[in-house]
């Protein structure tokens, strides 16, 4: 039996996908808002980063599913580690540990070592990384070529089955380019089928330094990744949006305070600012251990301590721009109209005015996202950025950086960090692109 | 314009202050010197005597904002906010955790910060602007649609990976400078072109892209169809009109960062091993010296001020119809 665990931040991610669906389902009903997002829809570069984006998403969710283990033996004791459903599904990857550096799809150690007996120094066999090729390694290139292949051929069935599911889709929203999410799905198909084949052998990346398995760690990171992008832009997005709504509708000496508060916050910089709140927070957390029942609820806590920091620094531009908007939309005759009508203030701002900067408040969510995600990597670098126990892209590279100098070099680490990562922030920006264009006012034509 | 500068510089009066009330609560209220105190000796073994020793050497043994033990003006700066926060006006920063005084650190790792961040800003700017003109001058064709692709990919990569690839190719495969390190007077060249190119080439992307949409802005406006129709070459047009309107926009985002160029780039510095403001200010978070990351933090923001009050000075002498007042 399992006990389930809700972390702090899984509870935000879930009520995050609600919310998108719940916006979904208002934007279905608006007709400018259903609008622009078929604009979206019918872009095939939108459509097959969106889909590329589910795919990380799918991972980000299965990650957020934790729970306990139960012990075996009498009583009810549960496991002290946190896992997820992500680490259920990767229970081959994560428990076949080398002892060290493994090269991607190797089947010896990375360096030479001495070995038992009097058999000099070679490469050490790995213990998993091609065991069923047995001692003699001589079928390697022909087994890799053949799981490849019928990796290929698992991908092109599975891909088939989701051409088939999607026929509905199709039917149903004709004008969408399905054609370009069938591609990516496609293209998808035909990489994970070959991983999955080769992972059950094989280290498909190779292994680091205490002989983890790189594909898993790059897998765990995603969440991370995808925490940071969207619950950051989720914590500020209030204060921005109320704070810059009503700075420029009320006017007068709250828009001069306001004003005061985002000027002053903005002339800190934003790496010192986020410096110094993190060592705050880390003086905090480290005096009071008693706060936390698990190590996983520490490095939580971290995390979304790190997305409030970094929310906190970053809400003042979307508050500036919505303050100007507002600023626009007050002397307009519809908001003239409702106060001499004699509606509230209150009421104003959020059937009136509010509305009317959703697609402001939408294209900075999109666009902050990427953004967020590169600065995750940058600040987990510096040492600033999420608990050492959080498996992260940033953290990746900051215990792969010295592998470089290695002769010979370790490079599959990095590679696999940056790789991922540029694959999300590249579908995030392209996705990013096509939506502001099409919720821009003055792009539409 | 002189009146305008000084209203804006006493406005500025009050931005900082703020900036100083945000920095001590950060560090004195949200943590009590006591807990900064128990983290810096370790959690387990503190003794209450220890505790207060390490208070009384950095001078945190005060009261936070009153203090009533003091006669006469003693009860206001004989105090935690007076002695760490207000000298800070005065540009006294006291001396960091290793006893070192900051000012004077501060003054001798400008220079290498300079040296590093001034090429990066001019060489930045330049070639973005280059990249988006050239973009722009082949608008709507396959060129420029492979540059904003490119633009894309190049602002998709990690900063990260720029450093990283940069250092183990240009050094460790081509050998052609050191990886990292710094060296006096004219040496220090050797040290500084890869991280400038490096830094350069991260920024390119994004500033690019920026500026190519700003220029496709101008060239939508009247005055272009109207000195196209009379007959200017296309060069001209761009080169005359639509850049030096688009100036405006670009000024704004550009001249706003000179005055923080003193303080170096953290992560470039951190890198690269240069000797600069950056570099000192990531070794302070590491070792939590937070003497050292308040100052920091306080010449930060004065130095923003003084690039917004540069940023309004520079619109006028880009566009003559701007005045000030």
């Amino acid at each position: 039996m399992i006990k389930p665990v809700l972390l702090w931040s899984d509870l935000l991610f879930f009520l995050l996908i609600a919310a998108t669906f719940a916006g979904g389902w208002l934007a279905a009903r608006t007709e400018h808002l259903r609008l622009a997002w078929r604009r979206v829809g019918r872009s095939r570069v939108a459509m097959a980063a969106a889909t590329l984006l589910a795919a990380f998403l799918l991972i980000g969710v299965l990650d957020s599913l934790h729970y306990r283990e139960r012990l075996p033996g009498d009583g009810e004791n549960y496991a002290v580690e946190v896992r997820s459903a992500l680490d259920a599904l990767l229970t081959g990857l994560r428990t076949r540990q080398e002892r060290t550096y493994s090269a991607p799809l190797a089947t010896h150690l990375f360096a030479k070592e001495s070995l038992e007996g009097d058999q000099g120094r070679d490469f050490p066999r790995l213990k998993h990384g091609g065991a069923h090729l047995g001692a003699d390694t001589a079928g390697h290139g022909a087994d890799l070529l053949a799981k490849t292949v019928q990796g290929m051929g698992v991908g092109v069935v599975a891909w088939l089955v989701l051409w088939l599911g999607f026929l509905p889709a199709r039917q149903a929203a004709p004008h969408l380019a399905w054609d370009a999410v069938l591609a990516t799905l496609f293209a998808l198909c035909l990489v994970a089928g070959p991983v999955l084949l080769l992972a059950q052998g094989y280290h498909v990346l190779g292994t680091d330094k205490v002989g983890q398995d790189v594909l898993y760690l790059t897998l765990k990171s995603v969440r991370t990744g995808l925490l940071i992008g969207t619950l950051t832009t989720l914590i500020m997005l209030p204060a921005a949006v109320a704070l810059g709504l009503l700075a420029g509708y009320a006017g007068g000496w709250i828009d001069d305070v306001i004003q005061y508060l985002y000027t002053t916050l903005n002339s800190i910089p934003g790496v010192l600012l986020i410096a110094a709140s993190v060592l705050m927070m880390q003086v905090v957390i480290d005096t009071h251990p008693d706060w936390f029942a698990t190590a996983a609820e520490r490095a939580d806590a971290r995390l979304l301590a790190l997305c409030a920091i970094l929310g906190i620094t970053s809400w003042t531009g979307l508050c500036r721009l919505l303050r100007g908007e507002a600023l626009k939309l007050r002397e307009l005759e519809y908001v003239q109209a409702a106060r001499a009508l004699g509606v509230s203030g209150a009421r104003i701002l959020w059937r009136h005015i509010l509305p009317n900067v959703m697609h402001i408040v939408m294209i900075a969510i999109v666009m902050d996202f990427s953004g967020l995600v590169l600065a995750e990597a940058v600040l987990s670098y510096i040492g600033i950025g999420v608990d050492p126990n959080t498996v992260s892209f940033g953290s990746m590279i900051n215990t792969a950086r010295m592998e470089l100098a290695r002769e010979p070099m370790v490079w599959w680490s990095l590679a696999a960090a940056f790789a991922f990562m540029f694959v999300l922030v590249l579908a995030a920006n392209l996705f990013a692109d096509v939506v502001r264009d099409a919720f821009d006012p003055r792009a539409s034509r | 314009m002189l009146a305008y500068l000084i209203r804006r510089l006493l406005y500025a009066l009050p931005i900082l202050i703020g900036v100083n009330v945000i920095t001590f609560a950060l560090f004195f209220v949200v943590n009590t010197p006591d807990d900064m105190a128990r983290m810096q000796l370790g959690v387990k073994r503190v003794t209450p005597e220890a505790i207060e020793r390490w208070k009384a050497e950095r001078g945190y043994d005060k009261p936070l904002f009153w203090n009533d033990a003091a006669a006469g003006t003693g009860k206001a700066t004989e105090t935690i906010f007076f002695t760490k926060s207000v000298k800070m006006f005065a540009l006294d920063f006291g001396s960091a955790d290793d006893g070192r005084d900051i000012a004077r650190e501060i003054s001798l790792r400008m220079g290498p910060s300079l040296a590093v961040a001034l090429p990066v800003f001019a060489l930045g700017l330049f070639a973005a602007i280059a990249f988006a003109l050239l973009l722009v001058y082949f608008r709507a064709s396959y060129l420029d649609f492979a540059g904003v692709v490119l633009c894309v990919a190049m602002m998709s990569i990690s900063g990260l990976f720029y450093i990283i690839g940069g250092q183990w190719l240009v050094s460790k495969v081509w050998h052609l400078v050191p990886i990292s390190g710094y060296a006096e007077g004219l040496t220090a060249a050797k040290f500084v072109v890869l991280p400038v190119l490096v830094s350069v080439l991260a920024g390119l992307g994004s500033s690019a892209r920026w500026y190519r949409t700003i220029f496709l802005e101008e060239y939508t406006r009247d005055y272009v169809r109207t000195a196209r129709a009379k007959g200017l070459s296309e060069r001209l047009v761009l080169f005359r009109h639509v850049l030096r309107n688009a100036l405006i926009p670009i000024l704004t985002g550009a001249v706003v960062a000179i005055p923080t160029l003193f303080m170096g780039s953290l992560l470039i510095e951190a890198f690269f091993g240069i000797p600069g403001l950056g570099s000192y200010t990531i070794d302070a978070i590491n070792a939590q010296d937070f003497a050292v990351v308040r100052a920091m933090v306080f010449i930060g923001s004065a130095l923003y001020i003084v690039g917004l009050l540069l940023t309004d000075i520079s619109y006028t002498l880009a566009d003559p119809r701007i005045r000030l007042q």
